[in-house]
């Protein structure tokens, strides 16, 4: 356990040491350090700006999604409405239409009837007026006559 | 031990605790150096601090190397230990750079001890004929030399922080009271002397056990092919359990470093 120059030595080794420690070790890796964890920081609260962001935005496309869920139901429901109404006019007017053409038809069936009718009373008349000249070939002068056959013929 | 020369326990334990001593001045004396314990720290503190400066060099803010990260493990721990106990400032002008040498420095000294000293001795035999001792915390000279600048350290801060005046008070006053100033004297000097006494004899003590222990281990061993199984189950044992040791100590010394660069900051 003898003391000498030694210790002197030693301790200039030590203070050089740590000198160069304090001056060159420790700043660098500390500025690292702090640099990073400032980056991470930054990144955490990043994160929890975008999650933030993400739940407003996902609650407005709820609401849009929602808003266009109730405009979809309200345009089918007008378009039912139309549709329904649409039906309706169509049926109305198919009804006009048809009772006018019924209304057509029946006149023309009347028209013919009529005609027709018109038709069998003249052969009637033309053959009960052949009839009568067939009877009363001989003794009736047709000409003498064709005053009563006129009047049968009317009356036919 | 040198080969051929007719073996002698007391030869062999003197001769592995020999300093290689250099004499500068005269014949000697205090002015002499031991070679050995400056030659094996300056360059266990190049190897060490080297490190870290390659490391820390080429640090990145980004995502760290496997070397960054162990580094800033490494600072990350000393960090932690200096800032649980100096509360007095910016930690990182000072004290939490000089604990970080001084664990390092004081770690890779202590490790030392593992070397087997007669494997290292046939190398070191060509320096020096007499002896050379690699555990430079096993020499008194090198832990004094630190908790001697540990202590004028802590004075020099003291009297920054307290100014001279509040120095001498806190000598006469504290800490029973201006009435009973040579009590208060006499306890502070006490304080004073016991802390790099304790601080250095801590660590040169357990070093230097740590170093007998090996060598008598080795000796055993020395006693024939049984023995020198035992003792390497021994020598295995002591080892392992000096990891411990070498690491506390280094972790004691670093504490004791900031405690009293803390205390001298302390107004009483």
């Amino acid at each position: 356990m003898n003391f000498n120059l030694t210790l002197i030595a030693q301790a200039l080794v030590f203070a050089a040491l740590i000198w160069f420690t304090v001056k060159f070790v420790w700043p660098p890796l500390l500025r690292a350090i702090e640099a990073r964890q400032k980056q991470i920081a930054d990144g955490l609260a990043a994160a929890e700006q975008g999650k933030k962001s993400l739940e407003s935005s996902s609650k407005q496309a709820e609401l849009a999604i929602a808003e266009a869920r109730a405009r979809a139901a309200e345009i089918i429901s007008q378009a039912e409405k139309r549709d329904a109404q649409m039906v309706e006019a169509a049926k109305v007017a198919a009804k006009t239409e048809g009772d006018r053409e019924k209304a057509a038809a029946k006149a023309d069936i009347q028209q013919e009837a009529q005609r027709a009718r018109e038709q069998l009373r003249e052969q009637v008349a033309a053959l009960a007026v052949a009839g009568a000249e067939k009877i009363l070939r001989r003794e009736v002068d047709a000409k003498a006559h064709a005053e009563l056959l006129d009047g049968i013929k009317k009356q036919l | 031990m040198a080969a051929g020369k007719e073996f002698n326990a007391t030869e062999y334990i003197g001769h592995h605790l020999t300093h290689d001593v250099r004499p500068f001045l005269g014949d000697g004396g205090f002015w002499s150096l031991h070679l050995d314990s400056v030659l094996v720290s300056v360059l266990l503190g190049f190897v060490g601090i080297g490190f870290l400066w390659w490391v820390v060099r080429g640090a990145t803010s980004g995502v760290p190397g496997k070397r960054q990260a162990f580094v800033e493990l490494l600072v990350g721990f000393v960090d932690e230990q200096a800032k649980g106990v100096f509360r007095h400032g910016d930690r990182n002008a000072f004290v939490a750079p000089a604990a970080l040498t001084v664990f390092v420095w004081v770690l890779l000294m202590n490790s030392m001890d593992f070397l087997p000293v007669d494997i290292v001795a046939m190398g070191t035999h060509k320096i020096s004929e007499h002896g050379f001792r690699i555990v430079p915390t096993a020499d008194i000279n090198t832990t004094f030399a630190l908790a001697l600048s540990v202590w004028i350290l802590m004075l020099v801060f003291s009297v920054q922080a307290k100014g001279f005046g509040g120095f001498l008070h806190e000598i006469f006053c504290s800490p029973f009271g201006a009435k009973l100033f040579p009590l208060n004297v006499l306890f502070n000097a006490i304080e004073y002397l016991s802390k790099p006494l304790s601080h250095s004899l801590r660590l040169y003590g357990n070093m230097y056990a740590g170093e007998i222990i090996f060598l008598l281990l080795w000796l055993l061993a020395a006693a024939g092919l049984g023995w020198a199984g035992l003792a390497f189950l021994l020598g295995l044992g002591w080892a392992i359990f000096h990891i411990l040791i070498v690491a506390l100590q280094a972790y004691v010394f670093m504490m004791l470093t900031i405690v009293y660069f803390s205390m001298a900051h302390e107004h009483h």
